[in-house]
């Protein structure tokens, strides 16, 4: 099953709620995916640094603040729960491998600009809580909330995927060509950290993004590209994307106002939105890609 | 009586309107703040009459018998789903397998409904007008669905002795589904539920009926590949 949920804030009204309004989203979503759940929160962009996500998983959070301090010296530390934003000038690049090196059991859950990530095992209503999702601002988000088919309950297994800068995928259904299409991706460079098929996609989207391609290019790519059954949110710095599959078995519904489009699994994920029974409410056609601010 | 779904759970107002006396009178009941919930009025077996206020999620109204059950606003997948009798009507939008498996009743959905709309159904009428999505009729063994908008791909695959009546354009036929001739008795069908949906600026005739060409019944090695 899982549950998947995005919001995009069209105007600056809701900028301050933008954490409290997928907390919301995401409690709803419980009931399709226990397992696991994360969120990615964009916020306004400082170009001249970059954003790291972590999960320090056992680490003692001064112990880890005080040995890399040691080692890079500007930069801040934000903690929350097992997840740490750190704020660098240093490059993806050399800050992943310097991470890798030097702390190889954080894993890096997403960097950017403009995107903070947090995911976890656990029930939604517990990981949304434990990160504080309800006082996040930014200007949109997207959620997941994992019922585990095909790999295991873990945060590497967990949504959303990001594998790129300020990309990050969420899935609800299930690849059948992922091994293939993982190997194909390994050859052109792409690294993977788990078995999952959603991480492919991901992968995938990053890939194309990479070379040029537009997101809505790249999701019209992917229906011929990806085989299985999906509902995709497809989040970039400036907005996400909606596309489901030709045959449509997994579910969405988007409401859009004036101030806001939100997308979920399922209309009562969105029943507590402001406005939202004046909405325009409607299901995203099969393979058609949706965008919103891209 | 009025029922807020805020202030009460989902469960009791539905064992409530499941177990109606039948010698009570008052048999009008409005449902407010349903917020997406699932199969909100499913199971009911009583004549009542049920006016849901709001958007509703999954298999709203199914297994319907005997009540008459309108929706304020949009619901989600298998609306009146194995409906038995009654009569079920969206006022907004439904999404996919709308009706599926129904053996009897009349649900009408002002808006459209999405993909697999009446798959397998067994005897409901069901009158949309918007359109459908992709694969409706899909094995559908009798009744009538009623389209006046268009209709998605493979309308009607592999279905038995469904009447499939649509106003506007076919993307596709599915397997062993065929354009159809209108004879007076369907014209007199058409009419009447065009008239019981409440629709008075489609004329019958303008419609187009589809339904099965018969070919996929039994095994034959020459339809192979539509198998």
């Amino acid at each position: 099953m899982c549950g998947i949920v995005g919001i995009y804030l069209k105007t600056k009204k809701f900028e301050n709620k933008l954490g409290k309004m997928l907390s919301g989203m995401l409690n709803n979503m419980e009931s399709r995916g226990p397992d696991s759940a994360g969120f990615a929160i964009y916020k306004n962009s400082d170009k001249s640094e970059y954003k790291y996500s972590l999960c320090i998983n056992n680490l003692d959070f001064k112990k880890f603040k005080k040995d890399i301090s040691k080692k890079i010296k500007k930069l801040k530390l934000n903690q929350y729960s097992d997840h740490v934003i750190i704020k660098t000038t240093e490059t993806p690049k050399k800050f992943i491998n310097f991470m890798t090196k030097e702390f190889p059991e954080v894993s890096i859950v997403g960097y950017g600009h403009s995107i903070e990530i947090f995911k976890q095992v656990g029930n939604p209503k517990e990981v949304v809580k434990k990160f504080n999702l309800e006082s996040f601002s930014g200007t949109h988000g997207i959620g997941h909330t994992r019922m585990a088919t095909e790999s295991a309950i873990t945060t590497d297994g967990s949504h959303p995927y990001s594998t790129g800068e300020d990309e990050c995928l969420v899935h609800n259904g299930s690849l059948s060509n992922h091994n293939n299409l993982r190997r194909e991706l390994r050859k052109k460079g792409n690294t993977f950290t788990s078995e999952n098929d959603t991480e492919v996609a991901a992968g995938y989207v990053s890939n194309s993004l990479s070379n040029n391609n537009s997101l809505k290019n790249t999701l019209v790519s992917g229906l011929k590209d990806l085989d299985g059954f999906y509902t995709f949110i497809a989040g970039t710095r400036k907005g996400f994307a909606v596309v489901r599959d030709e045959i449509a078995c997994k579910p969405a519904v988007i409401a859009e106002t004036k101030n806001y489009v939100a997308i979920a699994s399922e209309f009562q994920a969105m029943a507590h939105l402001p406005d939202v029974n004046n909405a325009k409410i409607f299901e995203p056609e099969p393979g058609i890609v949706y965008s919103w601010g891209n | 009586m009025k029922l807020d779904l805020k202030k009460l759970k989902l469960r009791k107002v539905n064992e409530q309107l499941q177990n109606i006396d039948r010698k009570i009178n008052d048999r009008s009941f409005t449902i407010i703040n349903p917020e997406g919930n699932h199969a909100v009025c499913a199971g009911l077996t009583e004549e009542l009459n049920i006016n849901i206020k709001g958007h509703v999620g999954y298999y709203c109204a199914g297994m319907n018998q005997k009540a008459n059950i309108t929706v304020d606003g949009n619901v989600g997948t298998g609306v009146a789903e194995n409906m038995m009798s009654g009569k079920v009507h969206v006022k907004g939008n439904a999404s996919q397998s709308a009706g599926a498996t129904a053996h009897g009743g009349l649900l009408i959905i002002d808006g459209d409904a999405s993909s697999r709309c009446g798959i397998s159904m067994k005897g409901v009428d069901i009158v949309v007008k918007g359109s459908v999505g992709h694969m409706s009729g899909f094995m559908s063994q009798s009744g009538n669905l009623v389209v006046c908008g268009d209709a998605g791909e493979a309308l009607g695959d592999s279905l038995y002795e469904t009447n499939i009546y649509i106003k506007g354009k076919v993307k596709s036929l599915g397997a062993d589904c065929v354009e159809k001739k209108m004879d007076k008795k369907h014209i007199k069908k058409l009419r009447l539920l065009l008239k019981e949906a409440d629709i008075n600026n489609q004329k019958a005739e303008s419609f187009k009926r589809y339904g099965s060409a018969r070919k996929l019944y039994n095994f034959k090695i020459d339809n192979i590949s539509n198998y």
